[in-house]
């Protein structure tokens, strides 16, 4: 039943874009049928998550392909557990675009983007049955196509095409490594389909070539820290639906094949799992890090994910860990506390990222230091994104807590155990606390600069509140917020179910509920919402009595809206403690002279990987490359005398030359 | 039952007492007689009957801003026990649950304070923000050698642990956490050598620039929050540094009165015979006080 419905929600979300193909550039039905059918497809397919969720067995389905053996495609915890931000996003995006890309304002790219979305949906749900790694590989393209087509929308930008030309570059490689695993998977146990690996069946280095391959060809998609290189540019420049999208739900794909693959490995090294924690470790501090260095709202999200990605894999870390030391409860606390914030992730960034594309819609500007004064203008925007930014910096009373703080159980727990070995693990708890207090640091830089004080531009003077169309999933994003950290109790059983296949056999007795009180944390945070109304309660009415001045400005006479504190202002300390990996440039202004015209300057901050690195190894290899045009000379002549050239010298190969040499050498 | 309500009304009364015998020390170092040791519930008493001036500019996050920070503090303030008497509300992991109710507490001061668009409280916002990335890791870290000495990771559980008697080899990481956290004390709370608060200054200041445009009772709300908060890390402190107890209910409770009161006194010294550091060299003091926690937690692990 369930697998039903959710094929039949992946068939209505492939074919969503496609009646509008056939309707005309400016004519809004396409778009209205798309959502239609997107929204019917995702409510079909949560309602199937729903029921995977909660009936116990696992039913699995053989799907004939004759070019490549069976195909198996099956919905269990796992798979429904990942389905439901998938649907759930799809729609909620489907509808959001109906405010904030119509068609007949988007003639040029709008149906290309329905058409590829419901894709990217049906790619997505597709990848996370598959049970063959044929099928797997098949939703893995399909999703990533359609991104690299969704990402390039406004592909008449220069910049756009760049972004989505070093997004495809980085895809292909992640695919490319993911072929390697699979043939070795293939070669390892003489079949393509994805089921459990039997203890000892095969030796500790294909085990070994294994990890590292799934490793690098999913971190690569969920953007770990070295490999984030293609994904701020991506988030900054697609739709913001899309961004939300990208960021919210198709990196987890990369975390769900990380979880999915690595429990199919029988007793995974410790040192696994200490290197997916530290990798954990570096992304989510580095990811805020380079995110309180940046000038741009949407390509600050996208670090934050980096930031949030890093988080879920500590989680993992502390399962993998968990398993390689035979400790139930860490693998039950780690891996809850990563597939929770994987939810959490996908709702509160989801969140983050509509509002900022109401944000850029209203003001045509992605500049957080060009925004200001917006709660005035977009009450329920600012409100919304209020609630997102506490969620993602991990404050109760919101979801962003109840994962983090089973992570931090987790690495607690590590402590129990006597020797240094153990004891490495919980140096994860100090960091992620810093992580939590940058993260602070950043909502706070960013809330204030673009909702708060004044208008520092003349664009957010005018700022108009987003249509309903476009409020509505943000209302149902932070509702979901709302309802996991205010009642952390109703995720435990799902937690649960969906752990169920990935524990050790025999090792039953540990539920999250039993190792986390997770009823009085809810509790707790609903005091603190009562306790926190009630107060402010007491206080409006005073409020209201107030007599409005204007801001306390040292008596100065002609005080502007330039002169606020900027975001780069405020992060300045910040930047400054971290100028060792961040290296910001600064262009000072050139003031010369007694009456020095007038003058600027800027500062920005470049990513690590792909300014500092790639960037330079790239036009340094170009440059080696360089000789090889000599030989392009574009005379059909010279290329007929390169295929005799080549033919002769595959010709010399039957020269006897072997006997030759031992002749020479021959004593 | 009785002891929550001691817990309670402890917790709601005695905190401005703290901020009078800082005040009294420092005028007794100054050659003054200073204001009476109880002035500071007149001020409370004073500004919460006063009316409110509220800046054009801010929105409804300055009004309630310092009531979400005052919330956010009390309910931490539920959670950390006092003395050898247990907390009101205990439950595995609620040491995380104090330390991001905290955090809460910053989120809401420094967005209330950019509500206003003065330069002067972004810079107090900035700094505030920018400090509590070196003393939130210290402060888990002092956890973590709690953790690791108790075995346990309930924030009861692992403070009355020294009261029990602890290894002898559990005395040195003890120092160590006990010189941090009066650290992160004191730039939490926003005292010398972190931050003056009677500076005249709003270029230099830390905390008092963040709320220069709240007044009437707003203003009354967040001085009494500030005073909570260093009564209740004040509380977590005196666990390590001072953990006797007699056995009897009204001599133990008189003996956290009197150990506050003398740590308010030795924060007043502090700042009595202190100078403020330099902005910029602040962050090394958070550093020294981050590294003294992490060489405690080395030294248990052995």
């Amino acid at each position: 039943m369930a697998l039903t419905l959710i094929l039949i929600a992946t068939l209505l979300a492939a074919g969503s874009g496609l009646p509008g193909v056939f309707l005309g550039r400016s004519s809004r039905w396409g778009q209205r049928v798309a959502v239609g059918l997107m929204a019917s497809g995702a409510l079909a397919g949560l309602a199937g998550a729903c029921l995977g969720l909660t009936s116990a067995q696992d039913r699995i389905v053989v799907f004939p392909w004759p070019a490549m053996g069976d195909s198996l495609i099956g919905v269990d915890a796992l798979s429904a557990f990942f389905l439901v931000p998938i649907f759930l996003m799809g729609g909620l995006g489907s509808l959001y675009s109906l405010g904030y890309w119509p068609q007949d304002q988007h003639p040029e790219n709008g149906r290309k983007l329905q058409l590829f979305w419901g894709l990217m949906v049906a790619g997505m749900a597709l990848l996370v049955l598959a049970r063959q790694a044929m099928a797997f590989l098949l939703g893995w393209e399909v999703m990533a196509l359609s991104a690299f087509f969704l990402v390039s929308t406004e592909d008449h930008r220069e910049e756009c095409r760049q972004v989505g030309w070093v997004y495809l570059v980085s895809t292909h490689l992640g695919t490319l490594t993911l072929f390697g695993l699979f043939s070795l998977w293939r070669w390892a146990t003489g079949s393509y389909a994805l089921l459990p690996l039997a203890s000892e069946a095969v030796g500790l280095g294909v085990l070994n070539g294994l990890f590292f391959l799934a490793l690098l060809g999913f971190g690569l998609k969920a953007g770990m820290m070295p490999l984030h290189f293609w994904l701020p540019g991506a988030h900054a420049n697609a739709p913001s639906q899309v961004s939300a999208m990208l960021s919210g739900v198709v990196l987890k794909m990369g975390v769900y094949g990380l979880v999915r693959f690595l429990f199919l490995l029988p007793d995974p090294p410790g040192a696994w799992g200490g290197l997916i924690l530290v990798l954990g470790a570096i992304s989510g501090l580095l990811g805020v890090v380079f995110a309180i260095g940046q000038h741009d709202l949407k390509r600050l999200l996208a670090y934050h994910s980096v930031e949030n990605i890093g988080i879920i894999l500590m989680g993992l870390g502390l399962a993998m860990l968990g398993r390689s030391a035979h400790r139930p409860e860490w693998i039950v606390l780690g891996l809850a506390g990563c597939l929770l914030h994987v939810w959490n992730h996908s709702f509160f960034k989801s969140l983050l990222f509509l509002c900022a594309g109401s944000v850029v819609q209203a003001t045509h500007t992605q500049e957080i230091d060009r925004l200001g004064g917006l709660a005035k203008r977009m009450p329920w925007t600012a409100g919304l994104f209020l609630v997102g930014a506490v969620a993602i910096c991990g404050l109760p009373p919101l979801n962003g807590f109840v994962s983090e703080l089973l992570v931090y159980l987790g690495l607690f727990r590590t402590i129990t155990v006597p020797g240094a070995g153990g004891s490495a693990a919980v140096i994860g708890a100090p960091v992620l606390a810093m992580i939590g207090a940058l993260a602070v640091a950043c909502f706070v830089k960013v809330y204030g600069a673009v909702f708060l004080g004044t208008p520092r531009d003349h664009d957010p003077a005018q700022a108009h509140e987003a249509p309903l169309s476009m409020r509505a999933p943000m209302l149902v994003l932070a509702a979901c917020c709302a309802l996991i950290g205010l009642a952390p109790g109703l995720v435990a059983p799902v937690l649960d179910r969906a752990m169920a296949g990935l524990l050790p056999p025999g090792s039953a007795p540990f539920s999250v509920a039993s190792l986390v009180p997770l009823d009085t944390v809810g509790a707790m945070s609903l005091a603190l919402v009562a306790f926190a109304g009630v107060l402010a309660l007491a206080f409006t009415a005073r409020g209201r009595a107030a007599r409005r001045v204007g801001t306390w400005d040292c008596g100065y006479a002609l005080p502007t809206s330039r002169m606020q504190y900027t975001a780069a202002s405020f992060a300045q300390i910040i930047v400054t403690m971290f100028a060792w990996v961040l290296r910001p440039r600064v262009h000072p202004p050139g003031i010369e002279g007694p009456f020095p015209r007038a003058a600027g300057m800027h500062s920005h901050v470049d990513d690590l990987v792909l300014d500092r690195v790639l960037a330079p190894v790239g036009r340094c290899v170009a440059r080696w490359c360089d000789w090889i045009h000599q030989l392009q000379q574009g005379l059909t002549q010279h290329y007929v005398l390169y295929i005799l050239i080549a033919v002769v010298l595959m010709l010399s190969t039957l020269l006897p030359i072997d006997g030759f040499l031992s002749r020479l050498f021959a004593r | 039952m009785m002891h929550i309500l001691m817990h309670g009304l402890l917790l709601l009364i005695m905190p401005p007492l703290l901020l009078g015998v800082i005040n009294k020390v420092k005028a007794w170092f100054g050659g003054r007689v200073g204001p009476p040791l109880l002035q500071p519930y007149s001020d409370l008493v004073k500004l919460m009957r006063k009316g409110m001036v509220l800046s054009e500019t801010t929105t409804w996050v300055f009004r309630f801003g310092p009531v979400i920070t005052l919330a956010a503090v009390i309910l931490a303030g539920l959670v950390a026990p006092m003395g050898r008497f247990a907390a009101p509300v205990t439950f595995t992991g609620d040491l995380i649950f104090f330390a991001y109710l905290l955090g809460l507490a910053r989120f809401f001061t420094t967005t209330a304070a950019l509500d206003t668009g003065s330069p002067f409280e972004g810079m107090g916002a900035a700094r505030e923000v920018a400090f509590a990335c070196l003393t939130e890791p210290a402060l888990f870290i002092a956890l973590l050698v709690l953790a690791k000495i108790s075995g346990s990771l309930t924030l009861a559980d692992m403070l009355h642990g020294p009261m029990s008697g602890f290894p002898a080899q559990a005395a040195a990481p003890l120092i160590l956490v006990a010189i941090g956290l009066f650290a992160v004390l004191l730039a939490e709370t926003c005292r010398i050598p972190v931050d003056d608060p009677n500076t005249h200054l709003e270029l230099t200041m830390i905390h008092e620039v963040m709320v220069l445009d709240h007044s009437g009772p707003l203003f009354g709300v967040i001085l009494y929050t500030a005073a909570l908060k260093l009564f209740i890390l004040g509380t977590l402190l005196l666990h390590v540094i001072a953990p006797f107890q007699t056995g009897l209910a009204w001599l133990d409770w008189s003996l956290f009165l009197v150990q506050m009161l003398l740590l308010a006194a030795v924060v007043g010294v502090v700042e009595s015979v202190m100078a403020r550091l330099q902005m910029r060299h602040v962050p090394y003091l958070l550093v020294a006080a981050l590294l003294s926690c992490g060489f405690g937690f080395l030294l248990l692990i052995g």
